[in-house]
């Protein structure tokens, strides 16, 4: 790893201020000091944002969402995010347990992995992220691949979910990495249900139209009986073919139903 | 009575405490006053002609030292191979030059084409990046098949193809088998490969070259399983230094399996860096570095065709592989797919005709050489694979058919038509063993839970037989081993009854310092504690050949005991005259010496202290001190074998293979401490589910290294595997060596592999998918992908 500076600002102010002067910001490092000892990414300043507390915790908001800062850990989550029990699932699942005491559900969510876990519960949670300067729904917050709709200067501070009455995520294990190879959020609220898909598609998360469909009017894997994935646009790799990623985004959605 | 720390005990591992502890010394621990470090710039494309290099710009960057290049390294030798294979037409292998940095071509990605030598790693790191280096780039020779092809870009300018050598073995038999083979009742033919593995040890290598200008001694720090063999062909063959002017030194090393048996380019270069800049040089591989320079294992394509009588009698056995060599030919790597693969392919059985073909090919890829096992995990696969096959075509118990063909235990010493001869064994026992620790009567009842869940469950039997303890060095040298194969041991009594045992293996592992003072205890009936092992230092261990080959307690063991017996022997000299005594008359055990039909007896620790104090002593016989050394050169080699289980669970919908449970019955003959053997076969079994389920280093058709990291090249974690039924109460001790051990390093390895693939055909077979093969690493997609295809070749 070449040498760089390290910025450590204590407050969301200090931090924009920061930003401003250039450099990037990192969270729990998980995915940035994996790039910069690869010498895929060598910036000359970073800016963590480890010592921001007001950006950790979790709370409930006057809704009834779980809102839970950007720099909280996924160790966190799991441990405090009771009220959504797919959510802490998810979140304990996410990586080794290193992995869960370093990594934010910030840092996961600006980054856009397309194989992360979080991005998925956030599309089907209907979740808002919310940053320095306004609050971006989910369905505009993915824009592709390692991309979304933040702006250069914009720091996440909270992501808020709305509790639905039924959810389940499923992965299934990229063996090497253990990222989703395919991941599946199952989320039903009264007014219907969403289903969001990571790790699959070359364009990243996203969402299942036909099986949210199907499953509004009928929760019940049968629902999906006759749909099918169609493997265009699929992530072709080392570890599966796009047909095969097809039949799991197809299995996972049907076990998500189940589970619920 | 048997000693608590003697041979078979289970005695806890002593080097533990301080590898668990942090006090472990790896060669990255080690700093030399004044030491510089370097950075190797490496090639980014797999084939290529180097245009132009200039390094002015990177030689001004302040704290850089001296930028070396190929043309430094004109006026000395290139890296060596140890072993020249004499292929069918009687001509030697094609051996192309192995250049320390690259010369004119780079011919692999991770070829080393620049050293910068720098005040600290940071600044030669970044003045590698100011190099301005040209490369035509040329069509890469990846696929083997292709690089064969009149017309295919050669890998070596200089050589006529990119063949190595087209071997065949035992070529007289060939017209024998191929008739056998045309005539017989029923043959079964399968086409395989052996996936291509990365050896991954925990620590990556790394080399610190020191150079003393008063003296003109060099020293060399390197993670090696053979510093006395790094030193040899270093010294003799790379850089012209003499043994007496060069040390080489493995202090300790984290994990080999192999990789670390090879001299490797670094540290050539960093001993010469060493005298050519007068101060240390010190590299340490990246983990990037190690994917792409580490030497590679297996990597064979092979077509077998078994053929059997009307009673599964088998008849005769074909083979034809292609073994990918890489770029260059790696220390070892021509032996691999010939004489560690080849005479191999008996396995268990009594076939009686045997013919292997061998094209060994030279590809734009990182060097192949051995993987825990080499050779033998090749040759078990196939047999194994091709029996299971064999069996479902005909209709006969995959197990009943290995025990109609298995060397009956009244048939030792057994001759295979392949030039071993199996000195003992009884596979019809381990086999029982096995079938009793794996509950396989149960199999039935286990399978239909598994589908009441919805899950496809298979049984796997695989058998193996591997030729360890390498090797007898006049039978080695006619096969082309340009090195001898004994083990050494100096054994050095102190003067107050405590033991220095010298050895020429080394320890990366494997328990050593905990098996052999056992072994020394046992013999002098002295505290284990009592003796220490010293290993790894060129400086201070007689001549050794190293670990590797399951070789170390049957050679390297097997040397102690020819030394402790010289011991004895002077200790009994100087016992008789202590006793006034005949020295016919001196008996010695449990630790002292007495004279039969006599109370006279005189402690070990009285003895040790007359040699050193010898006031009183029979001066006129013999020398004082005790001290003994004595090299052992086996008169063949010795054959574990055993007989694995694998039951598995498919998912249907998702392919994903799961491990239920593995059982393995060994015959280690003779186990000195039954622990470490059991974590022995846990750690080879590791590797060969993980080579059947999950690792696969995959090139693309340019020849970038596709799984070049962690997040791609999938390792066995604790949760991909069940815990293991290991057994080793089958034991035929070994006939030929005073220990009768066999070796059981890599026999998980070998056996593991084919049991886990046998037991998915068995539980896809079992679930209506007419599936009979599918290559390693058997993925969740690939399952899934072999059910798919099955499916619609059924049309459904």
């Amino acid at each position: 790893m070449i040498g760089f500076e390290l910025k450590q600002p204590k407050s969301l102010q200090d931090a924009t201020n920061a930003l401003a002067e250039g450099g990037v910001l990192c969270g729990g490092g998980q995915t940035l000091l994996a790039a910069m000892k690869l010498g895929l990414n060598s910036p000359e300043s970073v800016i963590s944002l480890g010592r921001v507390d007001e950006l950790k915790g979790i709370r409930t908001d006057d809704s009834g969402r779980l809102c839970i800062g950007a720099m909280t850990t996924h160790a966190d989550v799991a441990e405090s995010a009771g009220a959504y029990p797919a959510l802490a699932g998810l979140a304990d699942r996410i990586g080794d347990p290193a992995v869960r005491n370093r990594g934010t559900i910030g840092g996961s969510l600006a980054n856009n992995d397309p194989a992360a876990c979080y991005p998925a519960a956030v599309l089907a949670s209907r979740a808002e992220v919310v940053t320095g300067s306004r609050v971006i729904p989910a369905d505009d917050f993915f824009v592709g691949l390692f991309e979304t709709a933040l702006d250069d200067d914009e720091i996440i501070t909270e992501v808020r979910f709305p509790i639905p009455e039924a959810a389940s995520y499923q992965k299934f294990l990229q063996p090497a990495s253990r990222f989703a190879l395919v991941g599946v959020f199952v989320a039903r609220f009264a007014d219907g249900v969403r289903v969001a898909v990571t790790g699959a598609a070359d364009e990243g998360v996203h969402r299942w139209g036909a099986a949210e469909e199907a499953l509004s009017g009928d929760f019940s894997p049968s629902a999906l009986d006759g749909l099918s994935v169609s493997p265009d646009g699929l992530i072709a790799d080392l570890h599966a073919t796009p047909a095969y990623r097809a039949n799991l985004v197809r299995v996972l959605t049907s076990r998500a139903v189940a589970a619920c | 009575m048997p000693k608590d720390d003697g041979i078979g005990a289970a005695t806890t591992r002593r080097e533990d405490v301080r590898f668990l502890t942090g006090k472990g010394r790896y060669t990255d621990d080690i700093n030399v006053n004044g030491q510089a470090h370097v950075y190797f710039l490496r090639s980014q494309v797999a084939h290529g002609r180097i245009v132009s290099l200039d390094s002015a710009d990177a030689q001004a960057i302040d704290g850089v030292i001296r930028i070396f290049t190929g043309e430094d390294f004109a006026g000395v030798g290139g890296l060596p191979c140890g072993w020249c294979v004499t292929d069918r037409f009687g001509q030697p292998m094609q051996e192309p030059p192995h250049p320390v940095l690259a010369q004119g071509k780079v011919r692999h990605v991770g070829d080393p084409v620049a050293a910068v030598v720098a005040e600290t790693l940071d600044i030669a790191r970044e003045a590698a990046e100011l190099i301005d280096l040209e490369i035509e780039e040329l069509p890469a020779v990846v696929d083997m098949e292709a690089a064969l092809e009149d017309g295919a870009p050669k890998v070596h300018d200089e050589l006529s193809s990119n063949l190595c050598y087209d071997w065949g073995f035992i070529e007289d038999n060939r017209e024998a088998v191929d008739a056998a083979i045309a005539g017989a009742h029923h043959v079964t033919t399968l086409e395989l490969t052996n996936n291509r593995l990365v050896a991954n040890a925990m620590e990556p290598r790394a080399a610190v070259g020191d150079y003393n200008s008063a003296t003109d001694e060099h020293t060399l720090y390197t993670t090696s399983q053979n510093p006395h063999v790094i030193r040899l062909l270093m010294g003799a063959f790379v850089l012209g230094i003499p043994e007496h002017k060069l040390r080489v030194v493995a202090p300790d090393v984290g994990g080999g399996f192999g990789s670390k048996i090879y001299h490797y380019a670094e540290e050539a270069f960093c001993t010469f860096a060493a005298k050519a800049i007068n101060r240390a040089v010190k590299w340490t591989a990246e983990r990037t570095e190690s994917f792409i320079t580490d030497a590679h294992g297996r990597d064979h394509v092979t077509r077998i065709d078994l053929a059997l009588d009307e009673n599964g009698k088998f008849q005769a056995i074909r083979t034809n592989t292609l073994a990918n060599m890489g770029a260059y030919l790696s220390t070892f790597a021509p032996c691999v797919p010939t004489y560690l693969h080849g005479t191999l392919m008996a396995g268990n059985y009594t076939t009686p005709l045997i013919y292997v073909n061998v094209r060994a090919v030279f590809s734009n890829t990182v060097p192949v050489d051995a993987y825990r096992g080499a050779g033998r995990p090749e040759a078990t696969f196939q047999i194994e694979r091709v029996i299971d096959k064999a069996a479902r075509e005909m209709g006969i118990c995959p197990v009943e058919l290995r025990r109609r063909n298995f060397v009956g235990k009244d048939q030792f010493p057994y001759a295979t038509p392949v030039a071993l001869q199996y000195d003992t064994g009884d596979y019809e026992a381990t086999m029982d063993k096995l079938e009793d620790i794996a509950d396989t009567a149960g199999f039935a009842a286990r399978k239909a839970e598994s589908a009441r869940c919805g899950k496809l469950r298979g049984l796997g039997i695989a058998c193996y037989i591997e030729a360890c303890g390498i090797a007898p060095s006049a039978l080695v040298g006619a096969l082309g081993a340009r090195a001898g194969l004994y083990e050494s041991c100096t054994v050095r009594v102190n003067a107050t009854g405590s033991v220095s045992v010298f050895t020429g293996c080394h320890s990366h592992g494997q328990g050593h310092e905990t098996t052999f003072p056992q072994v020394v205890a046992d013999l002098l009936g002295i505290d284990a504690d009592n003796v220490a092992i010293m290993h790894g230092d060129t400086g201070t261990t007689p001549m050794g050949m190293g670990t590797y080959g399951s070789r170390s307690i049957a050679v390297g063991g097997s040397a102690i005991v020819r030394a402790v017996e010289k011991v004895l022997a002077k200790a009994k000299t100087i016992a008789a005259h202590l006793m006034e005594a005949a020295e016919a008359d001196v008996e010695f055990a449990d630790g002292a010496f007495t004279v039969a039909g006599t109370d006279k007896s005189v402690a070990w620790g009285d003895v040790c202290l007359a040699a050193y104090v010898p006031h009183n002593y029979p001066i006129d016989q013999i020398e004082p001190g005790l001290e003994e050394t004595a090299f052992y050169d086996p008169a063949n080699f010795t054959f574990p074998a055993g007989a694995y289980a694998c039951e598995v669970e498919v998912d249907p919908d998702t392919g994903e293979v799961g491990i239920c449970s593995f059982a393995a019955a060994d015959d280690f003959g003779t186990i000195i401490n039954p622990m470490i053997v059991d974590g022995q076969v846990h750690g080879g079994l590791a590797q060969g589910i993980g080579q059947a389920l999950l690792e696969h280093a995959i090139y693309d058709e340019n020849g970038q290294l596709l799984s070049g990291n962690f997040m791609d090249y999938a390792v066995p974690r604790a949760d991909d595997l069940p815990s293991f039924v290991v057994d080793h109460s089958c034991q035929t001790p070994c006939t030929h060596n005073p220990l009768g051990v066999k070796g059981c390093g890599e026999a998980g390895a070998i056996g593991s592999p084919p049991a886990v693939v046998n037991a998915v055909i068995d539980a896809l077979q079992g679930g209506g998918f007419d599936v009979d093969h599918i290559d390693m690493p058997l993925t969740s997609c690939a399952v899934w992908s072999a059910m798919n295809e099955s499916r619609a070749g059924d049309g459904q």
